[in-house]
């Protein structure tokens, strides 16, 4: 985890907001490393994690995570985070084959147009406790999901509403009902204004999950060009809903990641210009 | 997952001449040395070269192995071609296996393309020659003058099995020696050879695709390059090249509709293909021809299946091959996408403005200043790679 990030959010380990929908996304830069980041302060504050990991494999969150002090394999062991690792389970759909195993959860490769009910189900079944019967078993704190990315969704088939459906589902069962928090990873491409209104495309679904969230990490290019000390900007985007209405607050970073984490500073005080 | 080299292990780049005593050290854990090969100095991954050293370089030190490369194909498929023929060059050189697909040339005669490499250092295999009774009329010219004893004895290749260097240079005006070609061992898929199946395919991919990605998996189970199957005394690379993957040849109209039918079909397979690499010891390179395809996001996304990604523009037939001040390049080359694996920071190149040009022992690729080149036409500024 971060920690110049942690101090941004104003959150640690031990006391962090709950029932909180966070949406991270990117537009032409990679926001993979926050993913990591959340996944690592969550294994910290001791929550339950699910993670659906879409786009890599177990080993590579495991060795990033391994830099940033959190076993993943262990964690597993424990009981502490359900991995689903996307990348083999569709395997096994993809390529029919005569015996098919594990999850359904990635049934949609199926047929795309059937939607994700059986994620959902998969989350839902991940998050809710087992009731206690076990002796041994370690309590753990509110659930968490965390999804990347959600765009890869898109890329195999599955139309933009069929996600807000997924995320909508998701954020009734872990933010509202139990009182966790979900992290999303969603990818654009390209120019804002270049969508030409077409129903299925990644804009829509990122002013959709913006809508839905209630805190966003946008991760972008530099204006200014590529730099290779600076590797863009965050914009932090708090949508708290008060009493009196909507309540948003805007702040922007630029940041650099290094081997063992990223650093966060204020626009024009990266060590490389000072 | 991309192989970390904790499972595979270093390749020995010394070896002990000849074991003086019969003392063997123990060691603990079986450190599997694959030629060809070599650990990354940024995240210890497992790295194969090219072929074409100065795109290893841009790519960080080569292609990791688990990952796939993306060559958006210049207009006329021809430097996008060349590079393939180096992937599978390099494989045959450092006894890797080969898995060519093509739906257009028949994969055997890019097999027969390959370029040369130059041999100073890359061992070849002889088959041992008989030796000769003294009898049997001689070659005058290999009649030793001064040690006729040791005439007769049996001609042995003592070299290496395979090349210790990574990357190698190839003569692109010759083409491989068959014999060197057809020690290294070779699948192939030919999409006309395959009949499409009365079937339906399980998913959003195409009949095409489902097939070529089936046989793949094959491949790797047979072959044993999975990662699941116990490590065996000797393991080796396979490099799987897909050559045009997305044109109309290969049953999928992204390139010839704007709004294609089949518009997941590549996506999906894209996605298989990661799915099969991360989870077995092979390399990809696909060639797509991303001119013929209009939906920017959709190549977009087919960027961020691929783990690594470089475009190829060639001057060729466009009004840039008169123009004076590239008429010292091929074509402009730009990298898109280079990926992190197991671990947080990518290494991009410093410099984005890159040009190729294809010379005969190398395909170069020079940083283009030729924005700054308002003041002198004689002044270059070359990047050594």
């Amino acid at each position: 985890m971060f920690t110049e990030l942690n101090s941004i959010l104003n959150a640690t380990p031990d006391s962090f907001t709950q029932g909180e929908f966070i949406l991270v996304s990117d537009r032409q830069s990679d926001a993979s490393f926050l993913i990591h980041h959340f996944l690592s302060f969550y294994l910290r504050a001791r929550c339950k994690v699910c993670f659906l990991g879409l786009v890599q494999s177990f080993s590579h969150y495991s060795a990033i995570s391994q830099r940033l002090g959190v076993s993943l394999t262990q964690a597993r062991e424990k009981g502490q985070l359900i991995f689903l690792e996307g990348l083999k389970e569709s395997l096994s759909i993809l390529i029919p084959q005569e015996t098919t195993t594990g999850s359904q959860a990635m049934d949609f490769l199926r047929d795309p147009t059937v939607g994700l009910q059986r994620l959902y189900e998969f989350v839902r079944s991940s998050v809710s406790s087992d009731g206690g019967g076990e002796e041994g078993v370690e309590e753990w704190g509110p659930p968490v999901l965390l999804v990347d990315d959600v765009s890869v969704l898109l890329s195999l088939g599955v139309s933009a509403g069929a996600v807000l459906d997924f995320s909508h589902y998701c954020r009734a069962t872990v933010c509202s009902q139990l009182q966790g928090n979900i992290v999303m990873l969603v990818r654009c491409h390209g120019e804002e204004a270049e969508d030409d209104g077409s129903d299925e495309g990644s804009e829509w679904l990122l002013k959709g999950l913006t809508h839905q969230c209630s805190l966003t990490l946008h991760v972008q290019g530099l204006p200014t060009g590529y730099c290779r000390d600076i590797h863009g900007q965050v914009e932090v985007c708090w949508r708290r809903r008060r009493g009196d209405g909507q309540h948003t607050q805007k702040k922007l970073f630029q940041y650099k990641v290094h081997d063992k984490g990223a650093s966060f500073f204020a626009p024009g005080t990266s060590s490389a210009v000072l | 997952m991309a192989a970390p080299v904790s499972s595979v292990g270093k390749p020995s780049a010394e070896r002990p001449p000849f074991s003086s005593t019969s003392f063997q050290k123990k060691t603990r854990s079986k450190l599997i040395s694959i030629p060809g090969t070599r650990p990354s100095v940024q995240n210890g991954q497992l790295l194969v070269s090219t072929g074409v050293t100065s795109l290893d370089y841009l790519l960080g030190g080569g292609l990791a192995v688990g990952t796939v490369l993306l060559i958006e194909e210049d207009r006329f498929d021809s430097y996008s071609r060349m590079i393939l023929k180096y992937f599978l060059a390099e494989g045959v050189v450092c006894r890797h296996e080969l898995f060519v697909a093509s739906a257009q040339d028949n994969p055997d005669d890019i097999l027969q393309e390959l370029p040369a490499p130059i041999l100073d250092d890359v061992a070849i295999h002889k088959p041992v020659e008989q030796p000769r009774l003294s009898c049997e009329p001689q070659d005058n010219l290999d009649a030793m003058k001064i040690a006729w004893r040791y005439q007769n004895l049996p001609k042995v290749q003592s070299a290496l099995a395979s090349s210790s260097r990574f990357g190698h240079y190839y003569d692109v005006s010759k083409t491989m020696e068959p014999e060197i070609r057809q020690a290294a061992k070779c699948h192939r898929f030919y999409l006309p050879e395959h009949p499409t199946q009365s079937s339906t395919t399980h998913s959003r991919m195409i009949e095409s695709y489902s097939a070529l990605l089936k046989s793949l998996q094959e491949v790797i189970h047979r072959e044993g390059f999975d990662l699941s199957t116990p490590m065996s005394m000797s393991r080796n690379i396979l490099r799987v090249g897909l050559h045009s993957l997305g044109s109309a040849l290969w049953n999928d109209d992204l390139s010839c509709h704007d709004d294609p039918m089949h518009s997941h079909a590549l996506t999906t397979f894209l996605y298989g293909l990661r799915a099969l690499l991360r989870s077995s010891l092979s390399v990809a390179v696909v060639t797509v021809p991303s001119h013929l395809i209009q939906d920017q996001a959709l190549m977009g996304n087919i960027t961020r299946l691929c783990d690594n990604a470089i475009a190829l523009e060639s001057f060729k037939g466009s009004e840039r091959e008169t123009n004076p001040l590239y008429k010292d390049y091929h074509g402009l080359l730009h990298v898109r996408q280079v990926p992190h694996l197991n671990c947080l920071a990518s290494q991009l190149p410093d410099h984005k403005d890159l040009a190729f040009k294809l010379k005969r022992k190398q395909f170069s690729i020079e940083v283009c200043c030729q924005r700054l080149r308002a003041y002198s036409n004689k002044e270059q500024h070359y990047l050594n790679m």
